[in-house]
C-alpha cells in the first residue's frame, strides 16, 4: 500500500508530466485562458488516464509483449508484437475516449456540457499517449501500480494547466512587453513553474 | 498536379517557405510544442526528431491528400490516425535499425510523434483540401518550420548546457574553473525548465522583428 502511495505522489510531482516531459503542452497552452474551462480539461484528462493506462497495461502484457500471448498456446510463445503498440494504443485511446464520452453525456450530462468539446479533443493530446507509453517502458510489476500511475499523472497534469490558467488570468492586468504578450510570456512563466517543481526532485520515495 | 502550374510556381514555394516564419508551427501556430522541448538538450537527438517528423508530415499529407476524396467525414479522424500510426511505426523501425542510440534517447517521444498536433493540424487544414503536391510541399515545410525551431533551441540548450555542439566540445578546456579559468557549464540548461525559458525568448525576438505577430 505504502508503495503505491510513493508511485501516486512521485507521478503528481516528481514526474509531472507537463514540467517534466513536456506532455500534453499544446492544450495545455490552448485552453489555459481561464481557471473554469482549464479545470474542466484537467479532470477530463485525469479520467480518461485513469482508464487508458490500465487497459493499454493490460493490452501490452496479454497481446503485444514478446511471450505474451503464450497464453493462446506453446506455438504463440514466441511471438513479438511490440511495433504494433502505437497503433494499438491509439486505437485504445480513440474508442475509450468515444466511450468515456457516450458515458459522460448519459450519466452526467451536466458535467458533459461543460467539458464540450475538449472531451472529442483529448483523443490527440500527447498527455495520453505518452502516459501509456511512459507504462510500457517502466514496466509496472501489476494492474494496480498502472492504474495509480495513470491517474497520477492525470493528477499531476490537473494541477499544473489550473496553476498556469490563475497565473494566466492575472497576467491578464499586467504590462508585459509587447512582443513577449500572450503565448512568449505563458512559455516562461510555464519555465518558472517547471523550475519550483523541480524542488520536488530531491525527495527520495 | 495542374498542367498550367510549373512544380516550383510562386505559390507552392510560399507553401514550403512561410512556415519557417509568419506561421512557423512552434511559434506562431503553437502547434507540436510537446515533442519539440523534450527533445532538445542535445543537438543531435533534435536533429534526428526533426528530420522524422519532416518525413511523416510530408508523406501523411500526401497519403491524406490522395484519399481526401474517399475518406467519409466522420471518421476522418480515425482514418488520419491509423496513417499517422502506420508511418510513424515505420520511422521508428528505421531509426532502431540505423540510429539505435539516438532512437533510445528519444525513447517515447518518437511515439508521440502520432499526437504531435502539427501532423494533425496540417492534415486538418491543408491535406484535406489540396492536391498532393501542393500538400507535400506544405507537410515538407511545416516540418522544417518544427525542426528549424528545434535545431535553434538545441543548439543553444548544448552550447551553454554541456559546451559542446554536436557532440564535440567547442569551450576550451583552460577556460574552465576546475583547470584554473573562469567558465562553467549551466547545468540548468540541460534541465526541462530552460527549454521552455528558450523558445519564449525565441518568441519574443521573432515578435519583435515582425510585428505583425504581436497578440494584443
Amino acid at each position: 500500500m505504502e508503495h503505491l502511495i510513493n508511485l501516486f505522489i512521485k507521478s503528481i510531482f516528481i514526474d509531472n508530466m507537463v514540467f517534466a516531459y513536456f506532455l500534453g503542452m499544446c492544450s495545455f497552452l490552448a485552453v489555459s485562458k481561464s481557471v473554469k474551462t482549464a479545470m474542466g480539461l484537467g479532470i477530463a484528462v485525469t479520467f480518461v488516464l485513469g482508464i487508458t493506462v490500465p487497459v493499454d497495461y493490460l493490452l501490452d502484457n496479454y497481446v503485444l509483449k514478446q511471450g505474451a500471448l503464450s497464453w493462446l498456446g506453446d506455438s504463440f510463445a514466441n511471438v513479438d508484437l511490440s511495433f504494433l503498440s502505437f497503433i494499438m494504443f491509439i486505437a485504445v485511446i480513440a474508442s475509450m475516449v468515444q466511450l468515456v464520452e457516450m458515458i459522460v453525456e448519459k450519466f452526467a450530462p451536466v458535467l458533459y456540457t461543460q467539458l464540450g468539446i475538449f472531451l472529442p479533443l483529448i483523443a490527440v493530446n500527447c498527455a495520453i499517449l505518452g502516459g501509456s507509453l511512459f507504462m510500457e517502458q517502466r514496466e509496472f510489476p501489476n494492474i494496480g501500480d498502472a492504474t495509480v500511475y495513470g491517474l497520477g499523472s492525470g493528477v499531476g497534469w490537473f494541477l499544473a494547466i489550473i496553476g498556469i490558467a490563475a497565473i494566466r488570468e492575472k497576467i491578464e492586468y499586467s504590462n508585459v512587453p509587447a512582443p513577449l504578450r500572450g503565448l512568449g510570456v505563458t512559455f516562461i512563466i510555464t519555465g518558472l513553474m517547471g523550475m519550483a517543481f523541480m524542488g520536488f526532485m530531491g525527495i527520495k520515495l | 498536379m495542374s498542367d498550367k502550374e510549373p512544380l516550383f510556381s510562386k505559390k507552392n514555394l510560399k507553401l514550403l517557405s512561410d512556415p519557417l516564419n509568419s506561421s512557423n508551427p512552434i511559434t506562431v501556430q503553437v502547434l507540436g510544442i510537446c515533442s519539440a522541448l523534450a527533445v532538445t538538450a542535445h543537438l543531435k537527438p533534435a536533429v534526428v526528431m526533426s528530420i522524422s517528423v519532416m518525413i511523416v508530415t510530408g508523406f501523411s499529407n500526401v497519403i491524406i491528400s490522395l484519399l481526401r476524396n474517399t475518406i467519409p467525414n466522420r471518421i476522418r479522424i480515425i482514418v488520419q490516425l491509423v496513417v499517422i500510426a502506420a508511418l510513424v511505426i515505420l520511422v521508428d523501425q528505421l531509426l532502431k535499425a540505423f540510429v539505435y542510440d539516438v532512437s533510445k534517447q528519444l525513447s517515447v517521444f518518437v511515439g508521440l510523434i502520432i499526437t504531435n498536433c502539427i501532423i494533425m493540424g496540417r492534415l486538418e487544414a491543408f491535406a484535406l483540401g489540396n492536391k498532393p503536391w501542393p500538400a507535400f510541399l506544405d507537410g515538407i515545410g511545416n516540418g522544417a518550420g518544427y525542426g528549424a525551431i528545434l535545431v535553434i533551441v538545441g543548439f543553444f540548450r548544448e552550447l551553454f548546457g554541456a559546451g559542446s555542439i554536436w557532440g564535440f566540445h567547442v569551450i576550451p578546456q583552460s577556460w574552465y574553473i576546475a583547470n584554473g579559468g573562469f567558465y562553467s557549464n549551466n547545468g540548468m540548461m540541460i534541465l526541462p525548465p530552460m527549454a521552455l525559458v528558450t523558445v519564449g525568448v525565441i518568441i519574443w525576438v521573432q515578435r519583435s522583428r515582425n510585428r505583425k505577430l504581436i497578440e494584443d
